[in-house]
Parts: C-alpha cells; structure tokens; sequence
C-alpha cells in the first residue's frame, strides 16, 4: 500500500480555463490524466502494481438493470465515467439515481431482494464476475453519504482512520500520518488539529460531511461515489464541499447524485440525465459534457428537466 | 353560520364561548381530576412499600445483619449467607445469561429470516410472562434431580433462564436503533460484514445493552420462587461452592419472616431493606442513564 501523500494525478496544466467558467470546470475535463498504479480487488494475493500498468479509475457500465425483489429501478444503462474527473448524475425523485450509484460498489446488493444485471466494469474488470470480493472492492470504490454519518462512538482521529483498523493492522505513525493527509485532502485539517481526540459527532453539519469524506479517503479509494453529499447542509458548508470535490478530482474518480442542478453545473465535467420510464425503471436519457448537457442538450426530456419545466 | 358571501370565502365563525364549550370544560375538568387520582393510586404501593421497608429496615440494620451468618432459633447472627449467596448466584447467572441473551438478540436483528425472527421474539416474550415458579421446577428436574442434592449452580441457571429474555429483547431492542447509516458507512469502507457488527453496530449498542443486563440483574436478584426448588436456601455460609444449597436474600426473608422469633423477624426487614435498595439502585442508575442518553 502506498504510504505517501497521494500526489496529483495530472501536472499542472496550463491551459486550465478560469474557475468561474460556466458550467463548472467542464472544459477541463479534456485533459489526460496521468496514470495512476492499479489497485487490486481480489480477496488476496498480488499487489497494487502486478495487476495492470494503465488502469486509472474509469467505469464502463454495460446494459445495467437494477431491481429490488421483483421491481426494475433501473434499466438499459450503458455508460462511461471517465477516471479523474466528476460525473454528476441528475433526474428526478425515484428514478434510480442513488440505486445507479450503489451499483458501482455492490451497495445495492446489501438489500435483502436487491440484486443486478448487467456489468460494471472497473479499469475493464467486471465488478460482478464471482472472484470479485465486495468488500475488497468497497475499498476500492468509496462512498460517502446523503447525510453525514460518522461513528458516534469514536473521535475524529479514530472515524478517520476506522476503516484501516477495522481492516488491518497499522502501525501508530502510518495512521498518525493518515489522519493529517487525510483531514488535510477534506479541506478540516485546520479546523480539528486540535480536538482530534474529542467525537466525530461533535463537529457542525458540514464538518461531519468532510469528515466523512476524510473518512473515505483514508482507505486510498480509486473512485469516490458522493450521494447527494450536501442537500442537508447550508450554503456556505455545500459550497465547501463543492469546492473539495473540485480539488479531489484530481486524485480520483468522482461520481456525485445531486438533486441540484446548479450544483452538477458548478462542480461536475459530465453530466447523465436519468428519467423514469413508464414502468417507473430509471433509465439513462443522456450523458455529455456538462456544458453541453445544461446548455445544448440532444434530448427534449434533457432540455426540459435542466430548464426546470418538469421533475 | 354556513352563510357565504358573493366573494366565495367562509363567513368568520363566532368567536365567544357558547354553552357547549362552557359544558366540555367542566367535563374536562371532572376527567381530569379522575386521571390525576388514578395517578396517585398508582404511587401509592411504591411509596408504601419504600416507606414500609426502609423504615422498618433501618431499624433492622446492623454490622451483625451484614458480617454475621443466621444462628440457630432467634438469637442474632445475621444475614451474610444470604448476601452472599444472592451475589454470587446472581454473578453466575448474569455469566449464563449474558451471552446467550447477547447472540440470541444478535441474530434476531442482523441475521434471522424475518419468519424466525418473530418466532424467536415471540418465544422470548411468552418466557418473560412464564411464572417463575415453573422455571424453578423445570430446572429442578433437570439439575436438582438427577444430583438428589439441592444446589446453588441449579439456582443461577434458574435466575439465568428468566434474565435470558429480558437481555435478549433489549438488545435487540436496542440493536434495531443503531442507524443504518453506520452500518452503510462502514461497508462502505471495505470493512467486513462480522467486523461492522462487532466493532460499529454492538459497539454503538453498549450503553443500551448494559441497560438491558442491569434491569434483568435486577429482577433475577429479587426471585424468590425458583430458588425454592434449586439453591433451596441454607443457614451456612457458602462461598463458592456450587454444588451445595445457598442461601439468598429473598429467601433468607420468606424464612425468616415466617419464625416466631421478633428477632428472626427483625432480621427479615433488614434484608428486605438491603434487596430493594439494590434493586432501587440499579433501577435508578439504569433511569439516569437512559434520562442522560436522551438528553446528551
């Protein structure tokens, strides 16, 4: 496991457009990200760099259909999400966005009845072929939360580094180090250095957020899948967490549902429109850039849901 | 009053007080009142009982009561068989009981089919309401029996089969609050499922389960009737060995109340006042902590 600080996945580029371009940083998108070492997600053996030289975090979802006992949430889904930078899925209430999302950890499997057709495929693996370990994959494939859930029992320090010593043994300078570059890549270090012993729940509303999203990190994920990651926090603590997510797409794979438009424009290079069929099944009406999706979209449905005339 | 002007809104209803209202209060006064005697009824045996105890029993108490084992016919001794012997068999039941409540509630809420589930609570419900008298003669027949000898170790199982459901619902009880969200949260992280029950869910559920273990400590402490049938009670100090009677505090005052001796009698109000002040004290730690839970 790679101890340093993660660095950024692509030099600086010069060619980045101004951070108030329209519809977020889309246009950024563009560039090629350095590729980064592989991860493995197999139940054991062979190390992070054994397995391939090229794969970065990019997502290939293939004819995906979702159901929970005998109800399609979602259907016919084919989609790439490009590695390192933020996709953001939109639609209305009940379309299957959050399910869509749970898809790409094995989440969604963890309802009694739910299960999957279909393939996601990680940096060309099927997360869903038999050898492939959902709990090695969840570290793989992190996620962070609609509302903020750190563990009640546990401090700061501790919420960060749960999932490494919930998984493992690490010696006190590893995680030492783990919680400040951690805390430091959500943007809290500053506020917690010094009430890192004090709870995890005793932070504000957006602290808890980015603790969480600290939390997340902490076990060095590829891809980062944000459910709807600010709708309970104010303004000024979602712009934060916009501003994070901004930065970390630099280091990895970010797939956000929001239900909020201007947020998928502010913070997200691609955008996929997600609508409901008439069998209720939520299915993929368009993905593109993001400008292109809020500006100039293909669909009429498009067209109308970012315009606000329906959902 | 149904009047409705051109405009097509309600007229204004009347806003004076009207006969009716004058009537539904005086009947709201009446019912009231009988709320708030029934309220004192329900105190007043508590109340009684505490006073009826504690004043009693103080008188009652001496270092004899507490150091001292029961001599033969009424003239002094003490209690201190029955102290221990309640301690002591209460302790081992609490060990039988804890973790067969602790798993059985478990696996109610994070591993049963919701079928067997409702079986199992159902079970654990119908064996809190079993009287504890026939869990004495059951565990008679299968400890005491066989052995031909009373002793204390049929004694705890007794108390540890009436503290196993009480455990074995709270924790559930108490389990079943723990969000989901931690449970997603650390699945999320990659961490094992066994993991994320141990080291998240019981670890969240602690305070509530040890809520659960002090009241049925409490009510195994206060059991007379199945101790009759397996520990039997004894006037010996016995320290530790369970395969000879014991003696125990609610016992040690069904005897000795029922002697002809005052000073028997006296030494009967001293252990009833040493039993309820620990059942009380657990009792109203438990309270404190569930009051400072809610409120913290």
């Amino acid at each position: 496991m790679t101890v340093e600080t993660r660095p950024p996945a692509e030099a600086p580029r010069a060619d980045a457009p101004p951070d108030d371009a329209v519809a977020g940083y889309a246009a950024r998108a563009a560039a090629e990200p350095a590729p980064r070492v592989p991860v493995r997600i197999e139940p054991a053996g062979g190390t992070r760099s054994d397995q391939y030289d090229d794969a970065v975090g990019r997502i290939e979802i293939r004819d995906l259909a979702a159901y929970y006992g005998t109800f399609r949430a979602v259907k016919d889904v084919s989609m790439e999400i490009r590695p390192h930078a933020v996709t953001a899925i939109i639609g209305p209430s009940g379309s299957g966005k959050s399910t869509l999302l749970r898809a790409l950890n094995r989440m969604h499997e963890l309802t009694p009845g739910a299960r999957i057709e279909g393939s996601v495929l990680l940096d060309d693996r099927d997360l869903y072929a038999p050898e492939i370990d959902p709990v090695q994959l969840r570290r793989v494939v992190g996620m962070v939360f609609q509302r903020a859930n750190p563990f009640p029992t546990m401090s700061i320090y501790d919420n960060v580094v749960a999932g490494l010593r919930l998984t493992g043994r690490h010696s006190r300078a590893f995680l030492d180090e783990t919680v400040e570059r951690c805390l430091r890549a959500a943007a809290l270090w500053d506020e917690v250095r010094d009430k890192l012993k004090q709870s995890g729940t005793s932070l504000s509303g957006g602290q808890q957020q980015r603790l969480c999203i600290a939390r997340a990190l902490a076990v060095d994920p590829e891809v980062l899948l944000m459910d709807e990651p600010a709708s309970a926090l104010d303004p000024v603590a979602t712009l934060r967490i916009e501003e994070l997510i901004h930065e970390l797409r630099q280091s990895y794979t970010i797939v956000i549902v929001t239900h909020n438009m201007q947020q998928a424009a502010r913070v997200s290079d691609r955008t996929a429109f997600i609508s409901m069929d008439d069998d209720r099944a939520g299915y993929l009406v368009e993905l593109g850039d993001t400008t292109t999706i809020f500006t100039n979209p293909d669909n009429r449905l498009t067209e109308d849901y970012v315009s606000g005339r329906f959902g | 009053m149904t009047a409705t002007p051109a405009t097509g809104r309600p007229a204004v209803p009347p806003l004076e007080r009207s006969g009716l209202d004058r009537r539904c209060a005086l009947v709201d006064r009446f019912f009231r009142a009988l709320c708030v005697a029934a309220s004192v009824v329900c105190i007043v045996p508590l109340a009684a009982i505490v006073l009826f105890v504690v004043l009693n029993g103080i008188a009652a108490l001496n270092l004899d009561l507490l150091t001292k084992p029961p001599r033969a016919l009424g003239t002094g001794g003490g209690a201190l068989s029955a102290i221990l012997g309640t301690l002591q068999m209460v302790a081992l039941a609490t060990l039988i009981a804890v973790p067969i409540g602790l798993f059985a509630g478990l696996y109610v809420n994070e591993f049963a089919e919701r079928r067997s589930a409702r079986a199992i609570r159902f079970a654990a419900d119908v064996l809190v309401g079993v009287p504890s008298i026939l869990v004495g003669i059951f565990v008679f027949t299968f400890l005491v029996l066989p052995f031909r000898q009373f002793n204390a170790f049929a004694g705890s199982v007794a108390l540890g089969v009436l503290m196993i459901p009480v455990i074995m619902r709270t924790t559930e009880e108490i389990l079943r609050l723990v969000p989901g969200s931690l449970r997603e949260a650390a699945l999320a992280l990659g961490v094992p499922t066994w993991r994320t029950v141990i080291s998240v869910v019981i670890r969240t559920a602690i305070p509530g389960i040890l809520t659960g273990v002090m009241l049925a400590v409490a009510r195994a402490a206060g059991e007379t009737a199945p101790l009759l049938f397996t520990a039997l009670g004894s006037r010996l100090v016995n320290a530790g060995d369970f395969s000879r009677p014991m003696d125990a505090l609610p016992i040690f005052i069904y005897v000795n109340a029922r002697q002809p001796f005052p000073a028997l009698n006296q030494q009967a109000w001293g252990a009833a006042f040493l039993l309820l002040m620990f059942v009380l004290t657990i009792n109203v730690l438990v309270r404190a902590r569930t009051l400072g839970q809610r409120a913290g």
